[in-house]
């Protein structure tokens, strides 16, 4: 994560137990109700996917698999390319138990590395600190509705 | 499987150097390559750099006056960009609502066949 920049967070507590949401984020056809429309998704280290939306689509690396409590992949890495730290997105969800309810957050990271490859390795480690949401709501007035 | 709605776009501001610039040009309105590499922990090279960058994805413009070459904010463009990065925060916010509902729905589903089940 040290390396990443571009970096997006949101959550949301669910009336449900952690292991009725772990399946709807893991179980492909629960994924095509939310996210993609062709999801084929091998929910383990390491397995092999692919998402498909419409005419669009690529493949997907997972990385955890800690059920219920966390589940992260990597996607918009270049077709038949291995994903690493620089050429994708990493999407990592974590569920926590609030008594009978769930809290589900998810974070995307990764965008400012894919950048970052064709740029002179320069002396920005001062920028580096400051996030993308900081600079998002800055420039724009932008004030995020997550909670 | 792209970042929406511009892939260009997002690799140009997703930079913290190219930011930092973008940031300069923002608050200060126009100003030369010089003056911007004055401003920043980076050589001029790199500002040019990334002048030539945030220039292609259209986010400033250039203008000579004299010998100088300013350069400037394109207002639309950003907005655009602004709107398109607060749209793909937004696209999870989304899928998080379904989340909940897809499994608010399951768990209830659920919980009324066990009622049933030991009624």
């Amino acid at each position: 994560m040290s390396t990443t920049d571009y970096q997006i967070e949101s959550e949301i507590l669910i009336d449900a137990p952690a292991e009725v949401v772990w399946r709807t984020i893991t179980e492909p056809d629960q994924i095509t109700q939310w996210f993609a429309d062709k999801v084929e998704l091998e929910v383990t280290p390491g397995g092999r996917g692919y998402m498909g939306f419409g005419e669009q689509g690529g493949p997907v690396v997972v990385e955890t698999v800690d059920p219920p409590n966390r589940f992260s992949y990597r996607w918009n890495h270049p077709t038949g390319e291995e994903p690493t730290t620089l050429n994708s997105l990493l999407v990592e969800f974590t569920l926590v138990r609030e008594g009978d309810r769930t809290r589900l957050r998810v974070v995307e990271s990764g965008l400012g590395s894919i950048a970052r490859t064709d740029i002179d390795k320069q002396r920005y480690a001062s920028e580096h600190n400051e996030g993308w949401a900081k600079f998002l709501d800055r420039l724009a007035g932008v004030h995020s509705e997550r909670t | 499987m792209k970042i929406e709605p511009d892939d260009d776009l997002w690799a140009a501001i997703a930079d913290p150097s190219r930011r930092r610039v973008l940031d300069l040009l923002v608050q200060h309105g126009e100003a030369t390559a010089s003056w911007l590499a004055g401003e920043v922990p980076f050589t001029r090279q790199a500002v040019s750099k990334h002048l030539v960058v945030l220039e292609e994805v259209g986010l400033i413009a250039r203008r000579k006056q004299g010998r100088e070459v300013l350069y400037r904010v394109e207002a639309g463009r950003l907005d655009e960009a602004t709107r398109a990065m607060a749209a793909v925060a937004r696209q999870w916010d989304r899928r998080l609502e379904s989340i909940k509902r897809l499994a608010e729905a399951a768990h209830a589903e659920a919980t009324r066949k066990r009622s049933a089940a030991s009624s």
